[in-house]
């Protein structure tokens, strides 16, 4: 018998406390691996914890309102049958070590982004996870950076190496982007993974960041081990170019707020707070500037420049494509003809991967693990 | 992302911006840091060492220490501004612009428009606003409202960190002269701020805290007084929203009107007397302009129209306290 504690995740590297909203268990209650136990709120994104194993919830300490720190134990899960005692002092074990613990540590804020020279300029990124032989690589879309795999990433990490990049132009990354196109980007990923001696990886990628890890995977032969595409570009000609243009255009929050809905089937996960953020990120000198190079490298009049079917199509490893059915910005049909899975999530829209995090996750981890 | 005060936002923007453009100089007194007189250069950084450390990095051809003129310096500033130039001045107290005037409004405003916009003046006058130190009436006022109201001149009041950084880049860049007010009780507060540069841009309000049931245009130290009063209203579902304009010229006129056209009341706090002030210029703009969401009386929350009292206790009454904002909300909601 063995008990676990439940405590509030770390959801980014901003996050240092959460609200609970909504408990979806009560003591008492059996529970199976992914059933959702809680809806946490952070300040630019509510989501909901899933159980990491089977058992019984035997104790709740988290009321529904209260904010709590990272790593603050909210439920006791029990794969066993321990006795009301047990359960009891694990409680108060449990706490005494949070408090014994540097706060540093239990919030994870040591955790800090790092910057690797790829010759025109640097990149930033962030490493989590103990190093393993293949690492996996995630890969952002427009306008977004790492932090856009905060539900993502902790999680992947418990299996081993993973690093999410900042792409050129974007978040902590140097603003020039020279030309702009897919080709441009891949190579500066491609300069930082070889900087990083990062020989052998698995590669995934969001939106524009898919096709640049598509053309990582085609321009690296034998170095990317699998492939995982989200709402991928290069696979089809259409994309919301009124969404493009409006996500550059938008200097006002509740302008971008109203944008960035798009991007969900559930428009109600926008929160000002993340609005402001991504807000604060395209006010940095030379990032709308790098924007529009992008932009017009790879897209105009609501359809894609380039085209990576036929180079994706080759390549000689596991592939899996993920689309949410509500997509507004690529349509879902662009997975259709591909090789390998394909997963299409009801009720999601373009960013399966905060919409649809345990689920994302579970596939990605399956899919790796059978690569 | 590293926290930063409201002064070291201050002092990284003109820095980033003097390492980025040759052309930006500092001139005000005591910039260099106690030079001219027993001190040591730079041990002070200006009266409240915001620009500590500048004198030692670019020298004193680029820090350029005054005497007590302001006359004198703040035209230096202005000629030195229509001749190739982007000085940002600093005048210690707003309440000496007085022998100022006619640099500033007579000349730096009517620069651009008199010479049939062939001239430009890119001047940044720095200067410290506000009560609540027990300075007395002659080191306490803001008078923002008096540079508002002239045709020419930006005015920006940042009330955070961050938005102070932003906007001082903003308006070291600017072509024309502007006016940025730091509040004196502000320039310990910390929050987030960006290492790398960047601008926000002028005419555009933020929303400081969301709601539906009042509006609150709150400026400069104000915002955080309106913040607390809407935090402590949020426990009784009573919803408001607080926006600060950041700059009142430009005015983002569509953030109060789009607001109050969800709220239907609105409530502004400044700290000024109220006469010809921003307060009733607002409230004009929300009787003209969006009468027909309002549902309650517009209300203002300002100082009484007589100077800043030296007595800590008058001083108190004085200001617009949260126990005001406060009762000004309840008004608006009749409850």
């Amino acid at each position: 018998m063995t008990l676990h504690a439940v405590t509030v995740p770390k959801w980014g590297l901003a996050m240092e406390e959460g609200q609970i909203v909504h408990w979806y268990v009560a003591p008492g209650a059996r529970v199976s691996t992914g059933d959702a136990l809680v809806d946490i709120e952070t300040p630019k994104i509510t989501n909901t914890l899933e159980a990491e194993g089977p058992g019984t919830i035997r104790r709740i300490l988290g009321a529904e309102g209260e904010t709590l720190p990272c790593g603050q134990v909210i439920a006791v899960l029990d794969d066993g049958e321990s006795g009301e005692p047990d359960v009891d002092d694990f409680v108060k074990n449990a706490i005494l070590s949070l408090e014994a613990k540097h706060p540093e540590e239990t919030t994870g804020k040591t955790l800090r982004p790092a910057l690797v020279d790829v010759g025109s300029g640097s990149l930033n990124y962030l490493a989590m996870g103990a190093p393993t032989d293949l690492s996996i690589i995630l890969i952002h879309g427009f306008g977004g950076d790492l932090n856009n795999w905060m539900f993502n990433q902790p999680v992947l990490a418990a299996a081993g190496r993973t690093i999410s990049f900042d792409l050129p132009g974007h978040g902590g990354s140097t603003k020039t982007v020279g030309n702009g196109s897919i080709d441009e980007l891949a190579l500066r990923i491609s300069v930082a993974l070889k900087s990083l001696q990062l020989e052998r990886f698995h590669l995934v990628g969001h939106s524009l960041g898919g096709a640049v890890a598509s053309k990582v995977a085609a321009s690296v032969p034998g170095s990317c081990a699998s492939l995982t595409l989200i709402s991928s570009a290069g696979l089809g000609e259409e994309i919301n170019g009124d969404y493009l243009e409006a996500f550059v255009v938008a200097k006002r929050r509740r302008e971008l707020q109203k944008v960035l809905e798009s991007l969900f089937a559930d428009p109600s996960l926008v929160t000002s707070d993340m609005a402001e953020e991504i807000l604060r990120a395209k006010r940095l000198d030379g990032a709308e500037a790098a924007l529009r190079q992008v932009l017009a490298a790879n897209f105009a009049d609501s359809r894609q420049l380039f085209g990576l079917r036929e180079q994706i199509i080759h390549l000689d490893i596991p592939i899996m494509t993920i689309w949410g059915e509500s997509d507004l910005i690529i349509p879902a049909t662009h997975s259709n003809g591909l090789p390998g899975s394909t997963q299409v999530l009801a009720e999601t829209g373009h960013m399966a991967h905060i919409e649809k995090a345990a689920e994302v996750n579970t596939l990605i981890a399956k899919h790796i693990a059978a690569a | 992302m590293p926290k930063k005060s409201y002064r070291k936002a201050i002092n990284e923007a003109i820095a980033q911006e003097m390492r980025r453009d040759t052309t930006v100089v500092v001139i005000g007194e005591d910039v260099a840091g106690g030079q001219g007189g027993t001190g040591e250069i730079d041990a002070y950084g200006g009266v409240l060492g915001v620009t500590k450390g500048l004198i030692g990095e670019f020298g004193e051809d680029r820090v350029i220490d005054t005497p007590i003129t302001e006359s004198g310096f703040i035209g230096m500033a202005a000629g030195a501004a229509c001749t190739g130039l982007r000085p940002v001045v600093e005048l210690m107290f707003v309440d000496f612009i007085g022998v100022c005037f006619d640099q500033i409004f007579n000349q730096a405003a009517k620069f651009r428009y008199m010479f049939g916009g062939k001239a430009r003046t890119p001047l940044v006058i720095r200067s410290m606003i506000g009560g609540g130190l027990r300075a007395a009436a002659q080191h306490s006022q803001t008078l923002h409202s008096i540079f508002t109201h002239v045709p020419g001149l930006k005015v920006v009041m940042p009330s955070s960190p961050y938005d102070a950084k932003g906007l001082l880049i903003q308006a070291i860049r600017d072509d024309d002269p502007v006016i940025f007010l730091e509040h004196k009780t502000l320039y310990d507060i910390e929050e987030d701020v960006p290492d790398g540069s960047y601008t926000i841009p002028f005419g555009e309000a933020t929303a400081t805290r969301e709601g539906d049931d009042v509006t609150i245009v709150a400026l400069s130290a104000m915002v955080h007084r309106a913040n607390a009063v809407a935090d402590k209203l949020a426990k009784e579902n009573i919803s408001v929203e607080v926006i600060d304009p950041r700059t009142t010229s430009p005015f983002d006129e569509h953030a109060v009107l789009e607001s109050i056209s969800r709220t239907g009341r609105l409530v502004i706090v400044d700290e000024d007397t109220p006469r010809c002030s921003m307060a009733s210029d607002i409230a004009a703009l929300a009787a003209e302009r969006g009468f027909s969401s309002l549902t309650a009386p517009v209300l203002r929350v300002t100082c009484p129209h007589t100077p800043v009292p030296f007595s800590p206790t008058l001083e108190d009454a004085y200001m617009p306290s949260a126990a005001r904002i406060e009762t000004a909300v309840r008004q608006c909601l009749g409850s």
